[in-house]
């Protein structure tokens, strides 16, 4: 079988935007196992999933589909490693989205569910998992609607098993998802073993974001050419971002990777002011000036070559009615309220970074400020790298980039106190103060 | 990647996990030549394959960690 043959199926291949959140039916409707057949045909008959897991997994590599969770590492490399086990193995989908500027996950569960679930089956046949699981946060919606979609699918080989994420900002974070779905705490543990060693009970654990499978369900069906039909040679496809900040629509859009942000706010009816900084990746990725990244193609290599990041396509734009140190200053809040306290660049490092930056942003002494300014430098040096997981580093790359894009604004906060517009926030970030961790 | 026997010492550096480390700092006492401690105490370490000499103090600033967060680790 050629995976030029695969475009042939009868389910019409489509070639435009949507292609996860296709409805079919009225924008928003969460489409059903009936519609989700007639729109897609039934993932028994996908020519791939009856070439067997080798072969899809030569696919998945051909598509050059990367993880959609974060990272953008290619999906086929995780697939290989956890494959080469002789273990049984055990798929994860992960729609846990602890990023609070992030909804993606959540309106792909709630748009097309049994995407996401013929994803999960696939991961199963890739790998040779027995055992599935999808990870959701807790209180999320779409608990109910894939309760509801499991409950019509009578082919799946593999049994799938809700599991809920505590709302933390890392329980998402590998190794924390595999600690909490093994009865421990949603914290990250010390790798390795890496969880495509010894995961979920011991076994080999496939972890792929909610997207990244919702994905590989259309890969089965149409091949790596019609993946590679949108997008970049080195970011294929399309994938889903949740835009918001100062432009006219907000929320979750599925682009073709290599879409410009002059072309995302354009289609999306413009920006609401003069954007002056844009936040890409969320907040373990960074900000830039507007003009630096508005035409830059929005992927994982063209960002990184920009020296930004694309990560889960979180981007929040901002004009002059919010200032950036202001929203820096209260995520890395956040972050610091968000530590599990485990590691001690992190348990030290994160609330002293966040002090100094709301001494630099919203103080009005300006031999505190500038001090607090040195001393951040120095931090940020510090405390990268010496995590079990990325947050130290996360909450560094985003302090580092505040100051390196609101250098003038720094300046004018150490001058005369903070802005205007400082008591205003606009990017969300959980209060989780009483949310435990498991 | 492993932990290594005291008989090896090849390419061998070293690394702390850093959920184990309470910061006792005797690794900085033992191995200074390879770890400094930042201001709250906790080891920063300078990851790079160690010498003979070294990888001798190494062992015992690893034996002598009391938590037994420091590590010898061979290769990356």
């Amino acid at each position: 079988m050629s995976v030029e043959t695969l475009a042939g199926s009868q389910h019409a291949s489509p070639t435009t935007l949507p292609r996860l959140l296709i409805t079919g039916g009225e924008p928003g409707a969460t489409v059903d196992l009936r519609t989700h057949l007639e729109l897609h045909g039934r993932l028994a008959l996908a020519p791939l999933v009856r070439g067997g897991d080798a072969l899809l997994r030569k696919v998945i590599a051909d598509s050059g589909l990367r993880g959609r969770g974060g990272a953008g590492f290619p999906s086929a490399v995780k697939l290989d490693a956890v494959a080469r086990t002789s273990k049984r193995a055990v798929v994860v989908a992960n729609a846990s989205e602890g990023e609070p500027a992030s909804r993606k996950d959540q309106v792909l569960l709630r748009t097309a569910p049994h995407l996401v679930l013929d994803g999960i089956q696939l991961g199963a046949i890739a790998v040779g998992a027995t055992d599935a699981y999808l990870y959701l946060h807790r209180g999320s919606p779409a608990h109910s609607i894939v309760e509801r979609a499991l409950a019509e699918r009578t082919e799946d080989k593999v049994p799938v098993t809700l599991a809920t994420a505590p709302n933390r900002y890392i329980a998402g974070e590998e190794s924390a998802l595999v600690n909490q779905i093994n009865g421990g705490l949603a914290k990250p543990t010390y790798v390795p073993p890496r969880p495509f060693e010894s995961g979920v009970g011991g076994r080999p654990t496939l972890i792929q974001n909610a997207e990244t499978l919702a994905h590989l369900a259309l890969i089965a069906r149409h091949g790596a050419t019609w993946f590679r039909g949108l997008g970049t040679g080195e970011d294929p496809g399309s994938s889903l971002v949740t835009i918001s900040g100062a432009v006219n629509t907000k929320g979750v859009a599925e682009i073709a990777l290599g879409t410009s942000l002059r072309e995302l706010t354009t289609a999306l009816g413009g920006t609401s002011g003069a954007p002056t900084a844009v936040l890409l990746g969320g907040y373990y990725g960074g900000w830039r000036s507007a003009e630096s990244v508005w035409d830059v193609p929005l992927g994982h290599a063209s960002l990184r070559a920009a020296g930004a990041s694309f990560g889960a396509g979180i981007i929040a734009v901002i004009d002059d009615s919010t200032c950036g140190l202001a929203e820096t200053a209260r995520i890395l809040r956040y972050f610091a309220n968000e530590s599990a306290q485990q590691c001690g660049p992190c348990l030290n490092g994160l609330p002293a970074i966040a002090t100094a930056f709301e001494t630099l942003t919203f103080g009005r002494d300006r031999k505190a400020a500038n001090q607090s300014l040195n001393r951040l430098q120095r931090w940020i040096g510090l405390v990268s790298k010496r995590g079990a997981c990325a947050m130290p580093d996360g909450a560094a790359q985003l302090a580092k980039s505040a100051l390196d894009t609101f250098a003038a604004e720094i300046d004018a906060h150490v001058r005369r106190g903070p802005c205007a517009v400082a008591n205003r926030s606009l990017l969300p970030v959980h209060s989780a103060s009483d949310e435990g961790w498991s | 990647m492993s932990i290594v026997a005291p008989v090896a010492r090849t390419k061998v550096h070293v690394t702390v996990n850093p959920i184990d480390c309470v910061a006792h700092g005797m690794c900085a006492e033992l191995l200074p030549e390879r770890i400094s401690l930042d201001e709250w105490g906790y080891p920063i370490i300078d990851g790079r394959p160690l010498s003979e000499d070294e990888y001798r103090h190494a062992v015992r600033a690893a034996k002598s960690c009391p938590t037994l967060a420091l590590l010898l680790v061979e290769g990356r």
